[in-house]
């Protein structure tokens, strides 16, 4: 069962083989063996889950079912769910009850799937590592002195352990495709606007996008079908049909044109990397595809563009953490300036701290035009190189990442390293471009290796059609860490 | 791009951050490395060029100016660290 697709569990379920408060059970107690090592959830509340599943059952003895009624399913702690503790990896949160449900968490219940439990990730979704974190670390199930990336690193490693049937994450700068590429799964991130943002603790407003993280490519079109949708609460929701991302899954690919950036192929990529995405490659001119060499140039100005675009959108959003309405507030202080600076100062973490502070600095006075506004058109630039590369390719195919998974605490102090490491994922948040994340093998230390598709605005279908005639071809999505 | 103690104490100030000397001293080590590698955008010669601040360059919906919500005012406060009578508390401001 842990390892049926969620079309196969939906199936399993509807046919009576299994109910959905034994699945549930079953994941419960996966989560209590593993978790104390894996840190992978922050918070489980086995009455909760249990009491859905049973309303879920209830739907499936009365043939009101849908495709994903009954499937247990992990949510990142960053979406508010009505009742649970949210905590966003941070201490300013540590008890923060919400008191409303986020739009993507109110469509996996009217979907009548089951919420699993909240999964830990980088502080405020800021690190790549979840290393930031304020509950500690999450660690990756292919090798325990892994980082299992970040900031969704909980959900990652939930679902590669098979800790849930599948998982939700967020992605501001590659939060969903680097820990999905360094866990060995399956992760989308859809175009931005596609996926409401109400109720989910905003890090960069302009950049933030939800999606789903699974065992496959198939997998997650299900989950996209349930969490897409026009939500007039988030002011960016786009107005769009309802589509169905599962509809071209079976296409084939004949004629696919691949376009592969020059730039996502230099120094810095890792040989074993490169290799293992080479492969990747060859297997698609074996599905039908042609290959073409495009160029992004201002690829390389993704890093600074994003590190002073992001940093101004948080500090800004960060401003509300106050101590006065809810969160963290200083046990001590003298008056209410010294209450605010405690509160923040006590609540929030290096990293978050270190960011606000670049944002706060690039906002003020005198700096805007050079900073803030230089980098918003440089992104206009970044945003025009995928335009004309889409005018030779269908989609675009690279790395998701630089590296397999690096050891807990090797990038260390350097905040600088960590940045650089997602050179490859951040270009594509910043032109509000889809992307996902596949499996595609093994790197030296046989730790998994993430190619990375990017497609056109609104092209996920077409994506999700790549990705699953790769998952048809190959088996590497398949595989599970050693002992789950 | 290095920092001065003043520049990290000001931002540190803006942001409602209190730190220490040691703190300050290490956020202006790190700051000064970030905003070195910040600096290599500021060669692109980006004039004509319209800022770009979403993806879709839509406008902003309007909605109806009618009230939608309901008052959750207890359920709200419930959460927060101090409230009396409906109210949030806070350190008093005027004497």
């Amino acid at each position: 069962m842990l390892n049926q697709s969620l079309m196969q569990q939906g199936a399993a379920l509807r046919a009576k083989t299994i109910s959905s408060v034994e699945l549930t059970q079953t994941y419960l107690d996966r989560i209590a063996t593993h978790n104390p090592v894996f840190n992978a959830y922050l918070t489980v509340d086995a009455k909760i889950s249990l009491a859905q599943a049973a309303a879920a059952d209830a739907l499936l003895a009365n043939g009101q079912a849908q495709p994903l009624t009954g499937i247990p399913f992990a949510q990142k702690d960053i979406f508010c769910a009505k009742g649970w503790r949210t905590t966003c990896g941070s201490k300013m949160l540590a008890d923060f009850i919400a008191p409303y449900d986020a739009h993507v968490i109110s469509q996996f219940n009217r979907a009548g799937a089951v919420n699993l439990g909240k999964t830990n990730m980088d502080e405020f979704a800021m690190g790549s590592s979840n290393e930031t974190s304020y509950f500690g670390p999450v660690r990756n199930p292919w090798q325990q002195q892994s980082v299992p990336g970040g900031s969704s690193g909980g959900s990652a490693c939930a679902v590669a352990a098979r800790l849930c049937a599948a998982a939700t994450g967020t992605d501001t700068g590659g939060s969903i495709r680097q820990p999905a590429a360094l866990c060995g799964i399956t992760g989308i991130k859809p175009t931005y606007g596609t996926v409401s943002r109400y109720g989910m603790i905003a890090f960069a407003s302009s950049l933030d996008q939800a999606g789903p993280m699974a065992r496959s490519a198939e997998d997650c079109a299900l989950m996209l079908n349930v969490m897409t949708g026009f939500d007039e609460r988030d002011s960016t929701s786009l107005q769009r049909d309802k589509e169905d991302y599962s509809r071209d899954l079976n296409k084939p690919l004949a004629g696919l044109r691949i376009g592969l950036p020059k730039e996502f192929f230099a120094e810095g990529l890792n040989a074993d990397v490169g290799k293992a995405i080479a492969a990747a490659i060859a297997e698609y001119r074996k599905l039908g595809a042609t290959v073409v060499e495009i160029s992004l140039p201002n690829t390389k100005l993704s890093i600074p563009v994003y590190y002073v675009l992001a940093p101004a959108e948080a500090s800004s959003n960060l401003s509300r953490f106050d101590g006065v309405r809810y969160g963290y507030r200083a046990p001590e202080y003298t008056d209410l300036a010294d209450m605010y600076e405690k509160s923040r100062s006590q609540g929030f973490g290096e990293e978050v701290k270190r960011r606000i502070m670049i944002g706060t600095y690039v906002l003020s006075h005198g700096y805007y035009d050079a900073y803030y506004l230089q980098a918003q058109k440089i992104r206009r630039l970044i945003a025009q190189d995928f335009t004309d590369a889409f005018k030779q390719c269908d989609v675009i195919m690279g790395p998701t990442s630089p590296s397999t998974a690096f050891n807990l605490g090797e990038k260390g102090d350097d905040p600088v390293q960590m940045y650089l490491s997602d050179i490859y994922t951040i270009a594509v948040n910043l032109a509000g471009l889809p992307g996902m994340s596949i499996p595609a093998g093994f790197g030296d230390n046989n730790m998994p290796v993430g190619l990375q598709i990017i497609g056109n605005y609104f092209d996920e279908a077409r994506m999700l059609n790549v990705a699953h005639q790769y998952q048809r071809a190959t088996d590497w999505h398949s595989r599970a860490p050693q002992g789950f | 791009m290095l920092l001065s103690t003043a520049d990290v104490q000001k931002v540190a100030r803006l942001a409602r951050l209190a730190m220490n000397d040691t703190e300050i001293e290490a956020a202006r080590s790190q700051l000064s490395g970030i905003f070195t590698l910040i600096a290599e955008m500021q060669a692109v010669d980006t004039s004509g060029i319209t800022p770009m601040s979403h993806a879709q360059d839509l406008s902003q919906r309007l909605r109806l100016d009618v009230v939608t919500e309901t008052d959750q005012r207890e359920l709200f406060q419930s959460i927060a660290p101090q409230v009396e009578a409906g109210l949030y508390l806070v350190p008093q401001v005027i004497e």
